[in-house]
């Protein structure tokens, strides 16, 4: 295992993925620092869903290497895979949590297929994962009698419960407002510093972005447009960077305007 | 035209090819699925105890019908004596089996093809194979294990119901001896009879249960209809198919194996 591998948790070389005869991801390189906060921003239908559920194998790239821990990926290596799922969490933009069971069940439920924990340690490693997101109050409550923002909680909740190195936040923030949008990065930055997990989120919002991550990534069209640090990205005069970084500024901007227009009437 | 044949052949092969894949994975995934037998429980609940007012409904009034028109019939030659047995065969050997079978599929089918289906669109089935959970061994398998303990029982409650359904019409409305009746129906119902209704039990529960799990499980497949639109396809379609599988299967095993 070379230092770059050690370095990184998870690198993607040449991933390319196609759907019909539209290449949605062409010959992506990245390398996500193990412990880092790392973000792969993109405007939508970028290809940014698709790369983050190629990595969690739910897709199948048409080609490319996949590593994890310096061990490549393959369809082939089901034990690598299994050991990957094992230290590996996904938080879908919809939260997929399962709406017949509690929120005590939906957090237990990874616990209870996966280890061969006991019942009561299996109770107490999930409640204790709800009581760290200030969800312990909530145990019996169904998802659908959740809020948005606890059922993003509750989701995170389960990701974590199995203590993952890895998790893959797939648009955590799409349909929050902005204010909802800086509490659920806060939350991400917050809960990924406090138990050390790797987080890659992909998302379009770039000023939470900027604030929470240690690295951005810029997708665009499928590609890998740019790669560095928030600062890097403010001060890069690349003019795709530029383009994309302007037009989410100008968005925030014409919002706020919208909303003091509104305030003020 | 022969294009649209061809096509329509090969789909009509992969889809029993894919059905059978499905159904091996979930039986096969009993073997690593953890805790399973709470899910068992809910689901023996769900196509149970859930469906069990249908099944005495349906099943008291095939009795009733099945006493009169046969009563009816027995009179014209005289032999209303073997009214029990006319009721007990026609009950054990297939109206009990396929009627309970298509009831089941109506309430407890469509309900499982719809619930995956729901699960499939929110992602929730995606959700556990991402958790590195088998979504056969956790939603699939205990449904089918539970079909193959409901749908004999049921089918027994039906023929228990029905036999009380026709001994009302024959004896009390009718006037045939209640002790005729049930001395006809322990002489005519032997041991291969039952046995041929609990074999059809147990084939055509596993059978509904798989296709209608394998439907609501892909209810994302069709390229005409998403969402809510597929769901309402997936469970159509599970509930179509079964009904037909089971008259297909009543057919061949009634030619073949009995």
């Amino acid at each position: 295992m070379s230092v770059a591998d050690r370095e990184f948790i998870i690198q993607v070389e040449g991933l390319r993925k196609s759907f019909d005869a539209r290449c949605v991801l062409d010959e992506i390189d990245l390398g996500v620092p193990r412990g880092s906060l790392f973000t792969v921003l993109g405007p939508s239908g970028a290809g940014k869903s698709v790369f983050l559920k190629c990595l969690a194998n739910i897709l199948h790239p048409d080609a490319g290497r996949i590593s994890f821990d310096g061990r490549q990926l393959t369809a082939a290596d089901s034990a690598l895979r299994t050991e990957f799922r094992k230290r590996c969490s996904f938080l879908f933009q919809s939260n997929a949590l399962f709406d017949s069971l509690t929120a005590l069940e939906n957090v237990a439920l990874p616990l209870e297929q996966t280890t061969n924990l006991g019942l009561r340690e299996i109770r107490e490693r999930s409640m204790e994962a709800l009581h760290q997101l200030e969800m312990d109050d909530f145990h019996e409550r169904y998802p659908g009698q959740l809020s948005g923002g606890m059922q993003k909680r509750l989701a995170l909740a389960r990701a974590i419960v199995t203590q993952p190195e890895l998790v893959l936040f797939d648009e955590p923030t799409a349909g929050l407002d902005p204010i909802r949008r800086n509490a659920v990065f806060t939350m991400i930055a917050k809960y990924q510093r406090q138990f050390h997990f790797t987080a890659l989120v992909v998302t379009h919002d770039v000023p939470e972005a900027l604030v929470a991550s240690d690295r951005v990534a810029l997708l665009n069209h499928g590609k890998i447009c740019f790669e560095g640090t928030p600062a890097e990205f403010s001060a890069s005069v690349q003019p795709v960077v530029c383009g994309f970084r302007d037009s989410a500024e100008s968005l925030s901007n014409s919002i706020d305007a919208i909303r003091q227009k509104n305030f003020t009437m | 035209m022969l294009h649209l044949i061809g096509t329509q052949s090969l789909q009509i092969i992969s889809g029993f090819g894919d059905f059978a894949v499905f159904t091996g994975r979930s039986l096969s995934s009993v073997a690593h699925s953890r805790r399973l037998g709470h899910r068992v429980i809910r689901a023996v609940y769900e196509q149970g105890t859930v469906c069990l007012p249908v099944i005495l409904i349906v099943g008291i009034f095939t009795g009733l019908v099945l006493g009169l028109q046969g009563y009816h019939v027995l009179s014209r030659f005289g032999s209303q004596g073997l009214l029990g047995a006319l009721v007990s065969l026609s009950l054990v050997r297939e109206m009990a089996p396929v009627l309970a079978a298509l009831m089941l599929v109506g309430q407890a089918g469509s309900a499982l093809a719809a619930e995956l289906g729901m699960q499939r669109n929110t992602e929730q089935i995606v959700a556990l194979e991402t958790m590195g959970v088998s979504s056969h061994g956790y939603l699939v398998s205990p449904r089918l294990i539970a079909s193959l303990l409901t749908f004999p029982a049921q089918t027994a409650l039906f023929v228990v119901v029905g036999l009380w359904g026709g001994a009302l019409s024959g004896s009390l409305l009718l006037g045939v001896d209640s002790g005729v009746y049930w001395s006809s129906v322990e002489h005519a119902v032997e041991f291969r009879d039952l046995r041929e209704c609990f074999m059809k039990a147990l084939i055509f529960g596993l059978l509904s249960m798989s296709i209608c799990a394998w439907q609501g499980f892909h209810a994302d497949r069709s390229r005409t209809a998403t969402g809510a639109r597929g769901v309402s396809a997936a469970t159509t379609r599970a509930v179509v198919y079964s009904s037909i599988i089971v008259l297909i299967a009543d057919y061949i095993i009634t030619s073949f194996f009995v």
